[in-house]
């Protein structure tokens, strides 16, 4: 029987695979082939796609971008055993965007059946969390320290730091919680993982368990990616009648279980205090920081919070060992960087790439400019919080200190790029917009700050009073970005200076006016 | 999508009370409440406050804190139109504000004939295929004019 495998992750679906699928099934079905179809996750090759890969002799053979009206004429070309066709691509593994790559955490997304337990082990999934259980916790904290991984959430924290306070905490309970809230824009690469690999953070979160004694995981899942919540939550299952999860891991006598929390439409729940709070059942306000969650986290106990992908790189890491994984990157950014290319641009996707490769060639080399094919004006990286930065600083390398010196961040890897029809003050306008809408409303630089932001910028664009509202904008984010409680009002003037900053014209198209009269 | 069942306020308890086990419940309830009903009914919050020994201000926190929670039963589909930067850069929201003109609604309301409510949404994690939206639950990607009118055409029915 011949295998096909489609992707039906929610940007495949988005794109009509679903479609094209129940198309093939009904045409295979008229003609009497016997297909085994196989619904995997995305391989990230997102303008490749819908696409189809048929098992053949020669490997997988890729099909695509497909419309549900070509399914007639691959059969009559004989694809199910790899036919000449005008969509025809050959193998994957042979196109360029996925050679250059250093696939370690997406190795199998798009690969595998992401509800199969027995796919996953067959493509090497389980040999990080089958060493770990041999290990002391505290060699599996010093394996993550040694490797330099640090928190692919955005804030670039060390990891093996955050697990051996948790380690070294006592208590009679800890907890294990991944963050698997992201709202940035721009970002795709926790959903595409969720629900085209979901074992690796399983397996991910479960030598986290066992690294620092907790016994219980949670995962807070954005209720804006029912298709993850989904996924998530048949892996569980699907883990834990395997004997992955449970009271006794791969019968090692040693228990970890899971459960995921759906959240509910806050943006501010992707900070890490915010999110313990909504999974106490609360409103998601933000926690002061001392005291750290990994001290007194989730219920008051020791918690590790770690981003989705952070997770993910853990049975890498402890299959391959520390030294393996520092070799990637640069720096003091070791490993590798999910980067995720999108917005306007011709080829976007999913982009795992060591530490080091510049903007410029993620943008241009890999993403082949912009869709519009107009000029590139601006690039957002990091999402909502990060900066705009213009076409001639694209030559910064991917790297959390070059960024930061450059008055940006990486964030969690989202790249935006926008062609020259985009207005700065119009983008510098909706980062206060946004920041007014989803502030968690603690503390009064974010609550009120975010709202006077959106008022002076009107007043600047419109051409009142500039200099002295320019100074006062000014004024205002220093004063955001010093006395926040947190990431959202501290960060929200990042896309705003830089805004100002790199695109001064777009803030001062308006004739200058004098103040209105009161 | 099913159709969200009528408010019954026996059934309602029911829900808090299957839901109010796990750690961290309120959420949990809420959103069952939701699902069952397609809004949370007034007098579901002194039923979710004694079951978890609040008062009901602080469920009224907790539910208004949280904007997928709805006071107010939705038209009979729903599409959420993502505006963030990504959806922007690929002219997302010249899109959303020609469609919301046509269908004369705001964000968040729903068209006169009840048939469809369009709510604002910030990243569906489809920033690949901006712009984005989901309908009934079903992502649409690479959004533009026509699909969006057969979007609304499926939905109001003309």
């Amino acid at each position: 029987m011949t295998r096909v495998f489609i992707s039906q992750d929610a940007a495949s679906l988005s794109l009509g695979s679903k479609r094209i699928l129940a198309r093939l099934e009904n045409a295979a079905a008229e003609a009497g082939l016997a297909l085994e179809i196989v619904r995997t996750g995305s391989r990230g090759l997102f303008w490749l796609e819908p696409l189809i890969e048929v098992e053949t002799a020669e490997g997988r053979i890729a099909y695509g971008p497909l419309k549900t009206s070509d399914i007639d004429s691959l059969l009559a070309a004989g694809f199910l055993a790899g036919g000449e066709h005008p969509s025809r691509i050959g193998r994957l593994e042979d196109v360029a965007y996925l050679t250059r790559q250093a696939r370690l955490i997406f190795a199998r997304c798009g690969v595998t059946d992401p509800k199969s337990v027995a796919d996953y082990e067959a493509h090497g999934g389980l040999r990080g969390l089958r060493r770990a259980l041999a290990l002391e916790p505290v060699e599996i904290v010093d394996e993550i320290k040694l490797s330099g991984l640090r928190g692919r959430g955005g804030a670039g924290f060390p990891t093996g730091i955050k697990w051996n306070t948790v380690l070294n905490a006592e208590a009679d309970r800890k907890y294990v919680v991944c963050n698997a809230d992201e709202g940035d824009s721009g970002s795709f690469a926790d959903r595409m993982l969720m629900e085209g690999d979901p074992f690796t953070l399983i397996e991910g979160m479960a030598i986290a368990g066992l690294a620092v004694g907790a016994t219980k995981g949670y995962l807070y899942i954005r209720s804006e990616y029912p298709h993850a919540y989904r996924a998530m939550n048949a892996a569980i299952e699907a883990a834990t009648q395997a004997g992955i999860l449970g009271s006794s891991i791969l019968g090692s006598g040693r228990a970890f279980t899971l459960e995921t929390r759906l959240g509910a439409g806050a943006y501010i729940c992707g900070e890490e205090t915010s999110l313990l709070e909504s999974l106490e059942g609360k409103r998601g306000t933000v926690r002061a920081k001392p005291p750290l969650p990994a001290l007194k986290g989730l219920f008051g106990k020791p918690t590790i919070v770690n981003n989705v992908l952070s997770f993910a790189s853990v049975p890498w890491i402890l299959e391959h060992g520390h030294e393996a994984y520092a070799r990637y990157g640069m720096g003091r950014s070791m490993g590798t960087l999910p980067v995720q290319l999108a917005g306007n641009v011709k080829r976007g996707g999913l982009l795992e790439l060591a530490f080091g490769v510049t903007l410029r060639e993620v943008i241009e080399g890999f993403g082949g400019g912009t869709h519009s094919g107009r000029p590139i004006r601006a690039v957002q990286v990091g999402g909502p919080l990060g900066a705009y930065f213009p076409e001639h600083m694209l030559d910064i390398p991917m790297d959390y200190e070059a960024f930061a010196a450059a008055k940006g961040m990486l964030g969690h890897g989202g790249v935006v790029v926008f062609d020259d029809t985009v207005d700065l003050a119009v983008q510098a306008r909706f980062a206060f917009e946004f920041c007014a809408a989803e502030s968690c409303g603690k503390c009064t630089p974010c609550r009120v700050g975010a709202v006077r932001g959106v008022e002076v910028i009107d007043r600047i664009v419109a051409g009142i009073e500039r200099e002295k509202n320019v100074a006062l904008l000014d004024d205002l984010c220093q004063l955001m970005t010093d006395a926040s409680l947190c990431a959202m009002g501290g960060l929200t003037p990042v896309p705003v200076t830089s805004a100002l900053t790199h695109f001064p014209e777009d803030f001062d198209k308006a004739p200058h006016l004098p103040a209105a009269a009161e | 999508m099913s159709k969200p069942a009528q408010w019954d306020s026996v059934r309602a308890s029911e829900i808090v009370m299957r839901e109010r086990h796990w750690d961290g419940p309120a959420l949990p309830i809420l959103h069952a409440l939701q699902e069952e009903f397609g809004y949370i009914h007034e007098e579901a919050l002194p039923l979710v406050a004694s079951a978890l020994n609040l008062s009901r201000a602080e469920v009224h926190g907790i539910l208004t804190f949280y904007h997928d929670f709805k006071w107010q039963p939705g038209g009979a589909h729903t599409l959420k139109i993502c505006r963030a930067e990504a959806c922007q850069s690929m002219g997302g929201a010249e899109l959303a504000d020609a469609l919301l003109k046509r269908q004369s609604v705001m964000w968040g309301e729903t068209t006169a004939d009840g048939r469809l409510t369009i709510e604002a949404v910030y990243c569906l994690g489809l920033c690949a295929c901006a712009p984005a939206a989901l309908y009934d639950g079903e992502p649409v990607g690479r959004l533009c004019a026509d699909t969006l009118d057969e979007l609304v055409t499926e939905a109001r029915g003309r």
